[in-house]
Formats: structure tokens, sequence, C-alpha cells
């Protein structure tokens, strides 16, 4: 599926993520979902949280116990394929990096989108962190039940 | 006659990486470039690189350009650089013809590393001559480099990661991305480019090609098609989409004509994307003294480009009598990057490919 | 159509460069090539083909294809797409393989 659409398999998502229970700190969820040259996602880890190995084709692989949640990682991979997921109370809360224009505001309200690009519901923009190479990091938040869907925010505008 | 030792021609990863290695080497080089720029292909992209940290991943081709051009500002005295420079003709008693400035300059070399790179292919459909039919790398130098937008809504045709890349760009600059065609079942650059433009909502359709451009003097859409297993167009599965641009990005083919002229081997390696100079382990193809880097001799990734150039460089130095005090480390370390980079499932074509493209006996 | 904001890139103001395109007068930026500045005024047609006279624009943008050849300051083929803007040229269309006048 994810050769024919881009989209990866429900499958393919849940398994980047950490069992709930472990997402009561935020954790990086690694969707790369193949063997392609790259590694600065385990290289830039200041937690050696993230195993590519010597073989710098190999997919990455997290070590949940190790890995704070910081997203660093989330600014550093080239393919903008990580987040960090949290849940809180009701609330799944992810940092995501953000590219385009305009950039959210915190405290604004966006709309959250899933893989396909289709809306999921309001998503709470929590906090802006503006990056000096441009790949900005948006904490935001939307209802639990989103915790696998979420990709993306869309401007309400 | 203008004499000189090395001349590198083309001034992009593979070239200024080149040029960097030969000049710590102790040689004198003159580089060469037809752009007003330095940076190659590099100078128009704005994502950040794959690869690992000795291939800057994570930096921005453009920055990438910037610190290549800067790598060279302590060899300000031994490496001349001429822009706006467009190499013409090359001929076996080893001369170089440029255009530049309005006339005719003729230069000896003792030493040639050809790294121009690579042309975009065109795909055959009604219209494709229509203004508004572009090269997706053409779009992505007007955009990113002279911050020109040439359309407005756009289709893309071609999923491999100049075509994925390219979409994001032109969303990045403000136009909407229609649709992605793709002719093949599969999309064929790497996933995580094509679930960026998914989640922003571009419709990447496979097993798709576009039949014909719409309009006059200039693109008002195209008609697309569905394509069966044999990949002729399904009747009745005809669509049309209004667009401003369509984008083409089938693949590159190596500019192979100054090897050719030089009287190099030049075999055709569909894998490398066309014709390509035989080369022996060391980048020199059968002409003695005449190496080549980069895209020129196969189609690759802008990280196996600067490594190879590195390469060349390297060893066309040892040709001119200047081994590099560390010769043998950087040596040794280039080829493992290479090999590295090219390592995986994405690497394969390439690794078939050099295969056929590598000789084994010395140049003649 | 000039890009003014961009995420990743900055365009700052550029002084104005005065040109002609088939005799009337346009601006472009410094640093724009002739092609550049033609497209940042709407204009994508560049030159004729020599056997049907369909209008031809650029394909490649780096001076591989010819596609963007046009007569400036009375120069046939010139690689518009690689060539800078300078105050005070004049640009015309070209029609087919280009001919000194």
């Amino acid at each position: 599926m994810l050769d024919k659409t881009g989209v990866p398999t429900p499958d393919q998502v849940l398994s980047r993520f950490p069992a709930e229970k472990d997402l009561l700190r935020p954790k990086a969820i690694l969707e790369c979902y193949e063997d392609i040259p790259c590694n600065p996602c385990s290289t830039n880890c200041p937690f050696q949280a993230i195993v590519i190995g010597e073989d710098i084709n190999a997919q990455p692989r997290l070590i949940v116990e190790r890995c704070t949640g910081c997203g660093l990682c989330v600014a550093v991979c080239p393919g903008l394929a990580i987040m960090t997921a949290a849940l809180k109370n009701d609330r799944a809360v992810f940092q995501i990096p953000y590219e385009l224009l305009p950039l959210p505001q915190t405290g604004e309200e966006w709309v959250g989108l899933d893989r396909e690009g289709r809306p999921l519901g309001p998503a709470r923009i929590e906090k802006v962190v503006r990056k000096a190479d441009r790949t900005n990091v948006v904490t935001v938040s939307l209802e639990a039940r989103h915790l696998y869907a979420f990709a993306t925010v869309r401007c309400p505008r | 006659m203008i004499e000189k030792e090395l001349v590198i021609v083309g001034a992009g990863p593979a070239g200024l990486c080149a040029a960097r290695i030969a000049a710590e080497a102790g040689c004198r080089v003159l580089l060469i470039d037809r752009s007003p720029l330095l940076g190659g292909q590099l100078i128009k992209q704005t994502h950040k690189f794959f690869g690992s940290e000795q291939q800057r991943a994570k930096t921005r081709g453009f920055r990438i350009a910037e610190a290549l051009v800067a790598d060279l500002k302590p060899f300000g005295d031994t490496v001349e650089i001429w822009q706006e420079a467009t190499v013409v003709g090359a001929y076996p008693d080893s001369v170089l013809t440029v255009w530049t400035n309005g006339e005719y300059r003729k230069i000896h070399f003792q030493s040639l590393i050809l790294a121009v790179g690579a042309g975009e292919r065109s795909l055959a459909f009604e219209n494709n001559d229509l203004p508004g039919v572009y090269g997706a790398g053409a779009v992505q130098t007007l955009m990113n480099v002279y911050g020109v937008l040439p359309g407005k809504e756009v289709v893309m045709i071609g999923s491999g990661n100049i075509g994925l890349i390219v979409c994001y760009q032109l969303i990045q600059a403000g136009a909407v991305v229609k649709a992605l065609v793709e002719a093949a079942p599969k999309i064929g650059g790497y996933k995580v480019h094509a679930s960026k433009l998914r989640r922003l909502g571009v419709p990447i359709l496979t097993r798709t090609t576009v039949v014909r451009a719409l309009g006059d003097s200039a693109v008002k859409g195209v008609v697309l098609s569905g394509l069966d297993e044999n990949w002729n167009p399904i009747p009745g599965t005809e669509s049309e989409i209004a667009c401003d641009a369509v984008c083409v990005a089938v693949g590159l083919s190596p500019l192979y004509q100054l090897a050719w002229m030089l009287g190099a081997e030049i075999p055709y390696v569909g894998e490398l994307g066309g014709m390509v100079p035989l080369l022996d382990e060391n980048r020199q193809t059968t002409v003695s003294g005449v190496f080549a880097a980069g895209d020129a001799s196969g189609v690759e990734e802008a990280s196996s480009a600067m490594v190879g150039g590195r390469l060349a460089g390297l060893h066309a130095a040892r040709f001119l009598g200047h081994l590099h005090p560390d010769h043998t480390a950087i040596d040794t370390e280039c080829r493992a990057q290479l090999s590295s980079l090219r390592g995986g499932p994405f690497g394969a074509k390439i690794r078939a490919g050099l295969k056929k493209a590598e000789v084994k006996v010395h140049a003649r | 159509m000039r890009i003014e904001q961009h995420p990743i890139l900055d365009f700052p103001e550029r002084k104005p460069i005065a040109f002609t395109f088939e005799g009337g007068p346009m601006l472009g930026r410094e640093g724009d090539t002739i092609a550049a500045a033609l497209h940042a005024n709407g204009i994508s047609a560049l030159s004729e083909s020599s056997e049907l006279h369909r209008p031809r624009g650029f394909y490649c943008a780096i001076g591989n294809c010819s596609s963007c050849h046009m007569v400036v300051d009375g120069i046939p083929n010139v690689k518009t797409c690689i060539t800078p803007l300078r105050e005070g040229m004049a640009v015309t269309r070209q029609a087919g393989k280009g001919a000194y006048r």
C-alpha cells in the first residue's frame, strides 16, 4: 500500500508506536518504513535512543526506555518522518516538523489531518519552536482518539 | 592557447569536491561552469539531504553548495574559477574550447575531470512543447534560485525523488499541486517524500500518464489516462485536470558529449541513466588523464557525487604527480562511503550499472 | 509571479533592472536571468519553432535544451535561462534557428 499510495498501513503505523502506558511521556515515532541511506536521527540523538547501526541503509529502531521525547530528531530528520507522541489526560499531544507558511501561533486552533490529508478535527497549537534551519517544531494536541491517525495540521483560514 | 594543469568542467557537488582535494594535493586547478552561480543543481535544493554526516546529511542542498564553495576559499591562489563559461568543444589532443565573455578561448590541459552532470529527459505526449510544460528541475531553479513561480496549479509527471521533492517545494512556494502521476505501478522515490505530499492532500496516481496537454499558446490543463499492465492507455479512463504548469520528472541522462568528443569509450548503461564513459577503479575514462565524476558518469544522488568527486580529484592529482599527503586514507574512506551509500535496495540499480561501466584494464 | 514569502528561503528586495521585450519596456531584478525576468512578467513563450511556428518556452533552465533561445541585442541563440539580465537589454522572441540581422 505504501508503495502505491505513499500512505502506510494502520499496522505499519502501529508498529512504530510504543505501548500506550509508555506514552505518558512523549516518545519519538519513527515513520521510516524503507531502507534508505540516512542516519542523522541516530547520530544526533543525545540519548542514543535511536539505533541504525553500521549499515546506514537500515531502518531506525527506537529504544523506548532511553527516549526522553526531546524532539531533536523531529527537527533533524531530512524526510520529515518523525514526530513525538504522548497521551495527556484526554488529549494526544504531538511534536511535528513544520516547513510551510503561515506558521501556526501558540493558542490558535488549526485543523488536524490524517496521513491522507483528511481532516480529523480541531488541533490546538500548544507551542511553536522556530529553528534556525527553518524546520520548525510545532507542539499540537487533539482528542486522544486521534493518536494513531494524526499526521499534520492545516491552517483553518 | 592557455596552458592549464588540471581543468574541471562543472562546478556542482562533484566538481567542487574534486577541485578542493586536487588543490590540497598541490594541483593548479581551473574550474569552469556555464552558470552565473556555483554549486550546480545544489543551489536549488531547499530540502535537507539524506546520507550521513560525512556527506553533510540534514543540511539543505543550497547550504551545502555554500559550504563547498567556502571550502575552496583557502585555495584562491591555485584554484581559478571561470563562471558563465561554456565548454563547447573537446579535442583528443587535450584541448578545450570555451565560450565566455563573448569570445572563444582555447585551453590545453594535462588532466581533465568531467563533472558536467546530467540533463532532464522529456516525455512524448501531444502538445508537450507548449510553454508551461517544464522539466521539474527547471521549475525548481526558477522558484528556488530566482524566486519566480511559473504556475499556480501544477501537475507533476513522475514519482522519482525529483518529482516528489519538487511537488513539496512547489507547495512551500505557494502553488497547488493538483496531482502527481506515475506510469509505473509503484512510487519510484523515497516513500517518506511521498508521505509528506499525501498528508497535505496531494493525490498520487500510479499506473497513470498524461496523454495530452491542453491549450494554444500556454498550458491550460492536461488529459490523464489510466495504463494497463503493458503500459497502454486504457480506453474510457481519460480525465481532465485544469492546471497552468506541467512538470516532467521522468529521469535524467548523463551529459556524455565532451567525453565522446575526446574519444572515450561510452557504452549505453540504462541503470546509470544512458550513455556513460567507461571508468577504471580510479574514475579515469579510457582516455588517459581524463576522469569523470558525478551524474556525468551515472545518475545518482548528490551525496555520492560529492564523494565521487573527491575520488576523481585525488586520482587526477596523482596522475599529475601530486600525491595527496593522505592519499591512501582518503581513497579508502571515499570507497567505504560510496559502498555504504549504495548498499541498500535503492542502490541496487546503481550497483548493477556500475558493473557494466567499470573497466578493469588501465587506460590507454 | 514573484514569490514574496517563503518558509525556507529569503528573497530580499533587489535593484530593478530595466530592459525591453519585443520593443516594450519591462522590469526585472538584479540577479535574474533573462528568462526568469520574463517569467516574473508572465511571459513564458520565448521563441517559435522553425517548422510549425509553434510557441516555445524553456524546458531545462540550466543551458541544456536550447528551448529558451532568444535574440538579445541583435544576437540570436542566446541561452536566456543562464544569461544574466543586464540594464538596457533588448530582448525579442526568436523565430526558428535565428540569424544575425
